[in-house]
């Protein structure tokens, strides 16, 4: 049987993450092809609900990506993120949807390296839990 | 000045005597209306009215156990656009003035001029139970009165107030206490704040006392209940936890979103996923659907349910009427309370304890969370 590829949505933040992956592309660094990133203004714009549709829809794993704290293009988008990062994780816990299969990292312009590492701990990360399990429910 | 003062209570009715010391306040001119339930002529339910006229005080009922809507989403109604210019009550139960403080964080609702006078409240029940008991030819205010009474664990209560650890109102001005007292003989009634005291001087009631055994009461209430909250969480967490159980625990819901409707938090002019946001072209439903080969409609049920909790747990006080609001009657009551006393706990908040503090969503610290992007 092959392996188990998991589909890892990514909302990056335009000035920080976006960037970063970049950065790793034109740096020619290698990481698994797992990660459909999308390209969002800020960490801070990624409501909860565009999270939970991913996951509904499919994807195995979920990472937002966004600026270190303190350094938001938008001042603080990223610490609204964090909160609301930490709520949504919160309730997956509560309710037991393994809320390890969200993530929220920050990846600033500079960091191809770190980008690459994450993405390749995470897809690691991910296929271990094996495939979100609401990926086949059409009934929901 | 007398921070409390007991009422004697006529014709052992506690409900008609607070209806008289609220006809008092606009007799003299304290007050120059009232927001207070009254029962329908038909009796069969209770809706709260505006009242100017001290005579259309009489079938007001204060304490008829029953909560069609919150009134926090009438004050909000009403003070949205401008604080009120008169001084008016405010008659609420506890989940609703916690409602209400939420909403005036939210900036959808102003206690400017507004007197809240918060009843002591033993639970309610669902406006379909209420309906019956009436049918029956029974009074519910004498039903739940002598149940708590009695100390029997009343078959009627809605989920809701089984578990609510707030028998008492917080943040009022003026308070109802009912709890600790032969309510057949007096009732209490309590300054919560300054102007409350002065509004209770200008009563110029004389009787004053104290009831020595009105807080071991109400503590030993909130006990109970809070004993029956953590039981009720337990059974839950077994219940709906993972994707299938939960997926299974709103299998009937028709998509109708009266729970949002019914919610007094949600006060979004137009929900997010009522917004444009989920209007998708066909190519779109034909593309989602071609990930798994088949699509439920209509779409999102699931994530309705889990995104409204997303944006207003925090903020959720545990009334229950998006449970009373569903006519699937799915039980929405436990799995939104479990899940809002969890989140709120991480940043110690209690919805509706105090209008300094703020909403979680609506602040951060910089040094705080450091783990959730790190790990």
């Amino acid at each position: 049987m092959d392996e188990f590829e998991p589909k890892i949505v990514g909302f990056l933040c335009n000035w920080c993450t976006y960037a970063g992956a970049d950065l790793a592309g034109t740096s020619r660094m290698q990481y698994p092809a797992n990660i459909r990133p999308i390209r969002v203004m800020c960490s801070g714009s990624v409501d909860s609900a565009y999270i939970l549709r991913a996951l509904l829809g499919g994807a195995d794993g979920v990472l937002v990506g966004g600026c270190h704290p303190g350094d938001c293009h938008y001042v603080s988008g990223n610490y609204k993120a964090r909160r609301r990062i930490t709520i949504l994780k919160e309730i997956m816990k509560t309710l037991g949807l393994e809320d390890e299969r969200v993530r929220i990292r920050w990846i600033s312009a500079s960091e191809g390296k770190r980008y690459a590492d994450t993405i390749s701990q995470m897809t690691s990360d991910v296929k271990k839990l094996g495939p979100n399990p609401v990926g086949t429910f059409w009934w929901v | 000045m007398a921070k409390q003062i007991l009422v004697k209570v006529k014709n052992k009715n506690p409900g008609q005597s607070v209806n008289s010391l609220l006809a008092d306040l606009l007799h003299k001119g304290l007050l120059e209306g009232i927001l207070v339930p009254q029962i329908l002529p038909s009796k069969e339910s209770v809706v709260q009215t505006l009242v100017t006229e001290p005579e259309k005080l009489k079938e007001a009922d204060v304490l008829a156990p029953v909560l069609p809507v919150s009134s926090a989403q009438i004050v909000s109604d009403m003070t949205r656009v401008a604080a009120s210019p008169k001084p008016l009550g405010l008659v609420m139960r506890a989940c609703e003035i916690r409602a209400l403080v939420e909403l005036v964080k939210l900036k959808q609702a102003s206690l400017e001029n507004l007197l809240i006078i918060g009843v002591d409240c033993l639970g309610t029940y669902s406006v379909r139970d209420y309906a019956d008991i009436v049918s029956r030819k029974e009074d519910p205010i004498h039903v739940l009165l002598q149940g708590a009474k009695e100390g029997k664990e009343d078959p009627y209560l809605r989920s809701a107030c089984r578990v609510c650890e707030y028998s008492v109102p917080t943040s009022s001005d003026l308070i109802v206490g009912l709890i600790g007292l032969d309510w057949e003989k007096e009732v209490l009634l309590k300054a919560g704040s300054d102007k409350g005291e002065k509004i209770l001087a200008a009563l110029n009631m004389s009787s004053s006392g104290t009831s020595s055994q009105r807080e071991k009461m109400v503590s030993q209430f909130s006990q109970q209940r809070m004993k029956k909250r953590d039981e009720l969480f337990s059974r839950t967490q077994k219940e709906i936890s993972g994707w299938e159980n939960l997926s299974s625990f709103f299998a009937t819901c028709i998509n109708c979103r009266n729970c949002m409707t019914a919610c007094p938090i949600c006060y979004c002019k137009e929900c997010f996923f009522n917004s444009s946001t989920f209007e998708f072209e066909p190519a779109k439903y034909l593309e989602r659907t071609n990930r798994k080969g088949i699509l439920k409609m209509p779409t999102d049920t699931l994530l309705f349910h889990l995104g409204r909790m997303n944006h207003m747990a925090v903020s959720c006080v545990g009334c229950g009427l998006c449970e009373q609001a569903c006519p699937s009657n799915i039980p929405l009551l436990k799995i939104f309370k479990m899940v809002g006393h969890q989140v709120q706990e991480i940043f110690e908040y209690v919805p509706g304890r105090n209008l300094e503090e703020e909403i979680p969503l609506a602040v951060f610290k910089e040094d705080e969370l450091q783990e959730v992007g790190e790990e």
